[in-house]
Formats: C-alpha cells, structure tokens, sequence
C-alpha cells in the first residue's frame, strides 16, 4: 500500500524571509557614494625654491568669513564665478589679461591650444563648508563644461559620455583641472 | 430557460502562498545587492551639502571615511567634532586612523585609497583645513568631498 508522504509546510517560510528583508533594510544604506573628488598637493619642501607664476596665469578666488566671495580682487556673487572661471581658462579672445596658451601635442587629439591658468583658492577658517563646496562646485563645473565643449568638438559626445580611456586621458591632459588651494594662514579666527 | 445551480455549502479555494516566499526571497536579494552594510553608527549630525558636479566613488571597499560635525547627544557640546570609526577623535588621531586603514588593505591598492569626508554643510572651514594638512602629511592625497546631487542650481 503506498502511503501519502507528508507535505512540508510552507506557510512560514514567508516570515521567515520578511524577516530578513526588514532586517537588511534596516542595516543597510541604499546612498551610494557621491562627491567632488579632489587630489590635495604633497605638503610644502621648504628647500624648494618659489615658483614664480606671471600675474596674468592666475585667477585667485577668495572666500571670507561672511561667506563673501572677492575674485581677481573684485566682489563677486557665487551665481558668476563659473561664467568668469570658463572665460578665465578659455581665453576666448586672447585678451593680454588673461592666460597665455601654448600649444601642445597631446596624443589623441593632435596640436591643441593648452591654458597655462591656474585657479587659486583661498579660504579663511570661519568660512562655511556649505560655501565651500559651492566654490569648489563652481570651478569644477567651469572645468567640466570645457571639458565637454572640447570633447563634444572633437569626438561629438560629452565628457562624460566618453568611454574611450586614451580619449578621456587627451581631454584630462589638454584642460587639466589645475585647482590650487593656498597654504592656510590663520586670520579671522573661529 | 437555463437556470443556474447554486452552489451549496462550497468553501472559496485558499489562496497558494507557496509561491510567495520565493518573491520576498527575490526581494531580499535585490536589496541586498544594491545597498551597502551602514560601517559605522553616526554619533555626530551630519548632513552633507548639496552639489551638481558630483562624481561616484568607485571601489568602496577602498575608501575610509571621516564624519565631521556637532555631537549628536547634546552633553557633549555644540561644537563641530571629527568621528573616526565609531567615537570621537582629535585632529591628532587622523595620522593613526590612515595608518591603520592603510594596513587593513592590500599592499597593491593602498595608493588608491581615497579618504571620504562627510563634513556636515554648518560646519567652519576651520576644522577641515587642520583635517586636510594632517591627511597631506600622512600622504592620503586622495579625498572627496562627500556631497548630494542636485540637479539644479539652488
């Protein structure tokens, strides 16, 4: 006689794995990562000697403790700095002013027009990070709509849509993201 | 004319849940994969500011990160406070935290760790200047600046 074989009752494994959901969910973080990624300088040598850059190659950028911004000596609000900053790397005009170019062959994209501007950053201790950042947001994206001009002009795709790395490094190496962040000094204070 | 037997004393079928198990076992798993486990409980506030040019980090398991912000348990004050693993630390315990982090890694990716700061938006620059020349001096040149994607401008 064949005997029925018991069933295996299924009706808690639900829970059991309901369980486990809600207590993944609660442990995990679904943020993922994001942020302005940055490279700081190696510290100061003192035996090495000042480099001397003309005035005309830097654009110096100033954030006080009120959160005010003095770009080139001017008062500036933050809604103008990427414009100024582009306009700054870029040279549109070759203004006498502005950075002198070089021209450069950068494998890839053949003789291109590189800027020798450096962008200075300064801020005081009592300086906001919120500022900050938004400073830092600005200049960044100064660079990366030039990055995307030239990228769109040569390869007709954006930067950051490039997936070709020998394409990435010629555009990183004809518009570098040449950031310079001065040695603290304290003044202000807290 | 047709007519219609009525059903008597029939109970409704059960509903199968054999099946459901399998569809909240498939629920974990997707979020299993796209979270990540929380490293570390948060004793200061923090909350990140808000930027459009922001880049992902890749390779989490080569990022170590430092929380800056104000104590979340009020008796210990107002003032913004630097957390490295799971307590409070001095601008001084940063060269000690790297060094360990550095050890926890293979010796290949140890260039390629990235410090991750998650300063909260309040805090003065201050702080984060003396976070910056110590990571300078230990040789984590590597960082980002933990920030939230907006699209627009604000």
């Amino acid at each position: 006689m064949k005997r029925a074989r018991p069933e295996l009752n299924t009706g808690s494994m639900a829970d059991i794995s309901f369980l486990l959901l809600t207590f993944f969910l609660l442990t995990s973080s679904i943020d993922t990562d994001l942020g302005i990624l940055r490279r700081l300088p190696p510290p100061p040598d003192p035996t090495q000697e000042q480099v001397d850059i003309k005035k005309r190659n830097i654009f110096t950028v100033l954030v006080n403790k009120n959160d005010e911004l003095l770009v080139q000596g001017r008062p500036m609000d933050i809604s103008m700095l990427r414009a100024a900053a582009k306009e700054f790397l870029a040279n549109p005009y070759n203004r006498p002013d502005l950075p002198e170019k070089k021209m450069e062959i950068i494998p890839g994209l053949g003789e291109v027009e590189t800027s020798k501007g450096v962008i200075s950053l300064k801020n005081d201790r009592g300086t906001s990070y919120k500022m900050y950042i938004k400073v830092q947001n600005e200049l960044t994206a100064a660079f990366n709509e030039l990055r995307d001009e030239l990228s769109m002009e040569r390869f007709g795709v954006k930067f950051s849509q490039l997936s070709n790395q020998q394409y990435i490094d010629a555009i990183q190496k004809a518009i570098p993201m040449s950031i310079s962040e001065a040695e603290p000094e304290n003044v202000g204070g807290k | 004319m047709a007519r219609f037997k009525k059903s008597e004393g029939r109970s409704t079928p059960g509903i199968n849940t054999g099946s459901m198990s399998d569809i909240i076992f498939m629920f974990l798993f997707f979020f299993m994969v796209i979270t990540t486990i929380r490293e570390s409980s948060l004793i200061v506030r923090v909350k990140v500011p808000q930027a459009t040019e922001v880049a992902k980090l890749e390779r989490k398991s080569l990022v170590s990160f430092i929380y800056v912000g104000q104590p979340i348990d009020y008796k210990y004050g107002t003032e913004s406070r630097i957390q490295l693993n799971n307590q409070f630390a001095s601008v001084a315990d940063i060269r000690e935290f790297i060094t360990r982090e550095r050890e926890a890694r293979d010796e290949v990716d140890r260039p390629l760790l990235t410090t991750s700061l998650k300063v909260d938006e309040e805090t003065r620059m201050g702080i984060v200047t003396d976070i910056k020349q110590e990571l300078r001096q230990v040789g984590a040149f590597k960082i980002n600046y933990s920030a939230r994607k907006t699209l627009a401008k604000e």
